[in-house]
């Protein structure tokens, strides 16, 4: 039982490497600072979750004292509430900056609807 | 409301002292029920954080509903995302698109938002009233009722039970 459950998790923490090494790949390979905030964002939440589900697999003993799932679980709720607001705040900064969307941007809501004067300009505060 | 508020906020903190501790010693229980509610109390007496929240059985179903999709679509982006940055041509088409939320709740919009930054392509810049301006990695459909069925709607009819 427990030989198999550390396999399991130890499947668990490769999903989760391969996850943020997509991540450290997608910041080499992307074209823009947008772009690369995407992949870094998605791809380095889901690879820290797996890492805590495959830990709490391998360091499973009995019911009684499973208290490092409750610790990993609160430190999932934390990431998945906190990573998506961290990277917003960069990519609204940069926008504020005015650093250039990349070449292969089809439409810029955003530009065209701060020129017609709907919504103010994000300010690089 | 400012109960509800209160007894909202003491549930959140007592559930993260239940698993941080993980005991059912009396003291352990007690000590946390007391600092959870001295906590809710001070903090969550001014704030208007869960005061749109609903206090269903159907509410509550729901919210377990949503984790299963938001795991899904996390999932879904994973391997999108993972798909676009291993090929060797990089198939992507980004554009920032405007969409639109009937959610009234600020605790609705954050959650919508947050949600959006985490699934398939797409990421919250800004919100201005109704509207969200959303990064999009491959756009699909330029015009708002395209980009609001695509990104928004799977969302948004499970949070507007959740938050009236």
């Amino acid at each position: 039982m427990k030989e198999t459950l550390e396999i399991i998790g130890q499947i668990f923490l490769l999903m989760g490497s391969f996850s943020l090494l997509t991540a450290a790949i997608g910041l080499l390979r992307m074209p823009d600072v947008y772009n690369r905030v995407q992949t870094g964002t998605k791809a380095s939440t889901l690879g820290a979750i797996l890492s805590f589900i495959g830990l709490a697999l391998m360091t499973y003993e009995n019911w009684v004292e499973i208290n490092w799932v409750g610790r990993f679980a609160v430190l999932v709720v934390f990431i998945i509430l906190t990573n998506p607001v961290s990277s917003h705040v960069l990519m609204r900064a940069a926008y504020a900056m005015k650093i250039p969307l990349s070449k292969l941007t089809t439409v810029d809501k955003l530009r065209e609807d701060i020129n017609n004067k709907i919504v103010e300009e994000p300010k690089d505060e | 409301m400012k109960i509800k508020n209160i007894f909202v906020s003491f549930l959140v903190i007592m559930i993260g002292w239940m698993l941080l501790t993980w005991s059912l010693d009396m003291s352990s229980v007690l000590l946390g029920i007391g600092i959870s509610l001295a906590l809710s109390i001070v903090l969550c007496n001014s704030c208007t954080l869960f005061n749109e929240i609903n206090l269903t059985p159907k509410a509550f179903a729901y919210f377990f509903w949503y984790i299963i999709v938001f795991m899904i679509e996390l999932v879904k982006a994973n391997i999108d995302v993972t798909r676009r940055v291993l090929s060797p041509s990089m198939p992507i088409n980004p554009g920032i698109v405007k969409v639109e939320t009937t959610l009234k709740s600020k605790m609705a919009r954050l959650i919508l938002a947050n949600s959006i930054t985490l699934t398939p392509g797409t990421f919250t810049i800004e919100i201005n009233d109704d509207a969200m301006y959303i990064h999009w990695i491959d756009v699909e459909s330029e015009d708002v009722e395209g980009a609001t069925n695509a990104i928004v709607r799977k969302f948004e009819k499970l949070l507007e039970v959740m938050y009236g």
